[in-house]
């Protein structure tokens, strides 16, 4: 029979490159990236060819002169001497700041509200998901634009705050007064808020023309100190309670070992506050925070929660019932089980997509030059690029800082997954 | 120019494929239609009506040169763009000639690559404060907050001239114009600069223009004219003298209403002023000479009116906005407007 012949000796030929599935996906695999660096050459050649028609070529020495403008909200120092490089740290930094505390705002809120999403109170679940609903349904660019104009149109101006001789002899009230004891001044500019200042502080270094200040990283570092040390109490409270079953008092010496040392640190390097003044068209003297940085991260965390609360909400679910009615019927109360057995288990469900979460929220902060807001697409992509002209350049620089921003995330974020995910042993 | 292909994902709007096979004059003869960059609505220069239509003096020279090339001055598409998108639209081929108060500076000259033909308005910069602030001077505006438009020159002015002042302001950066001015008209900010002229233009355009003052320093000089790609020389000979034939066609006398006359008189006599009849094509074809129809002079004058009667009817005195001629007048009045003979 012919089905029992030996399959012919034949060696390779052309054929089965398509016809033998043996070799027919490297063909396609091959073919493809073929094309794709086909694709990519003819770019970039494009790109450099059709420069040169106009003239111009890809340089970037344009970061090394004299930038010439002045921005509003500068984190380290800047003048208009400085260089386009400096103003483009200026920008980036913006972005980190406002991505960073928009991070956190985000997670705390989220957290909160995703967890209130599957209270059995009705009138509180209900509440947060039309919260949820609302936010998470409207573009994020509108809350901002509403946020910054609510901000600007209904704050009353600088002036408003004045007390002149006569108003007091007459007994009058200034239009607006500040808050917080004359601390705090929220005028439809910005927030004026006290200066935190050092009589004598260790000094300051500057990394690549960054300053760092060694007052603050001692501060930190003196705090991170007392938390490793409050850990040790714990831990040893701990050991205590399950040798003996009962667990010694330990929340004023947490107090004592958390509090004491930062506060000696600062007492020590003369800790002071300049409180905003009202001095000529505008409060001087402590930080002004701008409104477009306020309202974009407003509108960054009050938008962005809502997506983490549905991540935490689904992780939540993703957690079988028979767990919680466990804990219950050990004798754990409701918050208990929820912070000891149902979150542990909920988070390697929730930080995949919180991953995703803090990308987005470090890119949504370009949406900031809607309102104004100096970010590093409002320095280098914005004015940078208009007055020296060099868009490309200035596009390739800012699409490469953004990626490695969101790889930089990406990596430290999965670090952490890998540390909560389920261990299988 | 070949159809500008537009490679969507990657390096997006810098990747253009301009490839330059035609000049821009014939582009725009085959389209039949101008496209013109103009400000996003700058009120006397730039700006849509109630009713869409176009109007300002920067408009009337883009009409002057649909006019001159395709003999009628309504076939020119307006392309608003703000202070960020207006070089590289231009660069990019969006647009034939950017028309669109920009300011003739040495970098954009060279850097920039682009050619600007002519100064269709000479200004300055100024500052606009609210009149109860009480500051008659710009230099007491020491601790100032200033809105300013990003990616102009104004950017650079102000901080040169708070530098040189020794005083200190907080910018406000803002994307355009009209942003600028709610900005500002809402109290963020106790001044607002931009080129004297857009700030009477602005002013005219706010709720209360009483309330508000322009103060007297101009801290800049600002030549705002019509700018071409580098390299199109062709191109921006037709810009250029169609601009010219407006301030000729001033100087002549000659305007939209007696032109139809001034055509006859100098046709039935020789002896008429030469080089109204060399502009007017009535002897020779200078047209030829830059590729346009021998009647393009009289297009302009007959479709547009001459920059006399544009800049009255847009920014003069009897409009809102009230500027005076002041640097803008004729040459033959004190003024800085002069046209090259034509011959």
């Amino acid at each position: 029979m012919s089905l029992a012949d030996p399959a012919p000796k034949a060696g390779f030929r052309l054929s089965q490159l398509i016809y033998d599935t043996r070799y027919r996906s490297y063909t396609i695999q091959v073919v493809v990236l073929l094309l794709l660096v086909a694709v990519l050459i003819w770019l970039v050649n494009n790109t450099i060819a059709n420069l040169a028609v106009r003239g111009k070529d890809i340089n970037f020495d344009f970061l090394w002169s004299r930038a010439g403008y002045d921005i509003g909200q500068t984190l380290i120092p800047y003048t208009n001497d400085s260089t386009h490089g400096r103003a483009l740290v200026i920008g980036l930094l913006n972005t980190l700041l406002v991505a960073v505390l928009a991070s956190f705002f985000a997670t705390v809120l989220g957290v909160v509200v995703g967890v209130l999403r599957l209270s059995n109170n009705w009138l509180v679940a209900r509440l947060m998901t039309v919260y949820v609903e609302v936010f998470r349904n409207i573009p994020l660019l509108l809350w901002i634009i509403l946020v910054f104009v609510i901000l600007g149109e209904t704050r009353p101006g600088p002036k408003d705050f004045k007390v002149t001789p006569e108003m007091t002899a007459a007994g009058q009230e200034p239009a607006a007064s500040m808050w917080f004891w004359d601390t705090v001044a929220v005028t439809n500019r910005g927030t004026n808020i006290p200066r935190p200042l050092l009589e004598h502080g260790i000094g300051s270094f500057e990394i690549l023309g960054v300053p760092i200040n060694l007052s603050v990283i001692a501060t930190i570092l003196v705090l991170i100190g007392s938390v490793w040390v409050n850990r040790i109490l714990l831990r040893k409270a701990t050991a205590v309670q399950e040798a003996t079953g009962t667990r010694p008092t330990t929340w004023w010496k947490s107090l004592l070992i958390l509090v004491v040392p930062v506060v000696a640190l600062l007492a020590a390097m003369g800790l002071h506050f300049e409180y905003p003044e009202l001095k000529g068209f505008n409060f001087q003297g402590g930080i002004l925070v701008f409104h477009s940085f306020t309202a974009l991260l407003v509108a960054l965390t009050l938008y962005s929660a809502t997506y983490i609360a549905e991540a935490v909400r689904a992780g939540i679910q993703a957690i079988s019932r028979g767990q919680s009615e466990a804990a219950h019927a050990l004798g754990l109360r409701p918050g208990r089980t929820m912070s000891l057995v149902i979150m542990p288990q909920a988070l390697r469900v929730i930080i995949p997509p919180l991953i995703s979460q803090y990308l987005n929220i470090t890119k949504n902060t370009t949406l900031g030059m809607a309102i104004s807001y100096m970010d590093l697409k409002g320095t280098l992509g914005g004015i940078t690029l208009n007055q020296t002209g060099r868009e490309l350049e200035c596009m390739l620089l800012m699409m490469l800082i953004y990626l490695a921003l969101s790889l930089l995330i990406s990596a430290l974020m999965n670090i952490y997954n890998n540390a909560v995910r389920l261990k299988e042993r | 120019m070949k159809k500008s292909v537009f490679l969507g994902t990657v390096a997006a709007a810098t990747l253009i494929a301009g490839m330059a096979s035609a000049t821009t004059l014939e582009d725009v003869k085959a389209r039949g239609q101008l496209l013109c960059g103009s400000n996003t609505g700058l009120t006397g220069f730039g700006a849509p009506d109630a009713s869409g239509n176009w109007t300002g003096l920067d408009v009337d020279v883009c009409r002057a040169v649909a006019a001159a090339v395709l003999g009628d001055s309504t076939k020119v598409k307006f392309v608003p763009l703000t202070g960020e998108t207006r070089f590289t639209a231009l660069q990019s081929g969006e647009v034939d000639v950017l028309i669109r108060n920009s300011t003739w500076t040495y970098s954009r000259d060279t850097d920039l690559k682009l050619d600007f033909v002519a100064v269709n308005y000479y200004d300055g910069q100024g500052f606009m404060v609210k009149k109860d602030l009480g500051v008659s001077s710009a230099k007491e505006l020491d601790g100032a907050t200033v809105c300013i438009q990003s990616g102009t020159t104004t950017e650079l002015n102000l901080a040169d001239f708070f530098k040189t002042n020794k005083i200190s302001y907080t910018p406000v950066n803002v994307a355009d114009d009209a942003e600028a001015l709610r900005q500002f008209e809402a109290g963020a900010c106790d001044a607002y600069t931009t080129d004297a002229s857009g700030l009477a233009a602005s002013r005219a355009g706010l709720s209360n223009p009483q309330d508000y003052v322009i103060l007297p320093e101009i801290i800049s000089k600002e030549p705002l004219g019509p700018a071409v790609r580098h390299g199109d020389s062709a191109w921006g000979d037709v810009v250029r003298w169609s601009y010219f034939t407006m301030l000729i066609a001033e100087e002549k006398g000659i305007t939209k209403a007696n032109v139809d006359e001034i055509v006859k008189a100098a046709t039935d006599d020789t002896n008429y002023d030469p080089e109204v009849r060399r502009l007017l094509g009535v002897d020779g074809d200078m047209g030829k000479l830059m590729g346009v129809d021998a009647k393009w002079a009289y297009n302009i004058i007959k479709q547009v009116g001459n920059y006399g009667e544009s800049f009255e009817a847009n920014v003069g005195t009897n409009t809102p906005i009230g500027l005076a001629r002041g640097l803008n007048a004729l040459w033959t009045q004190g003024g800085l407007q002069y046209a090259p003979p034509l011959r």
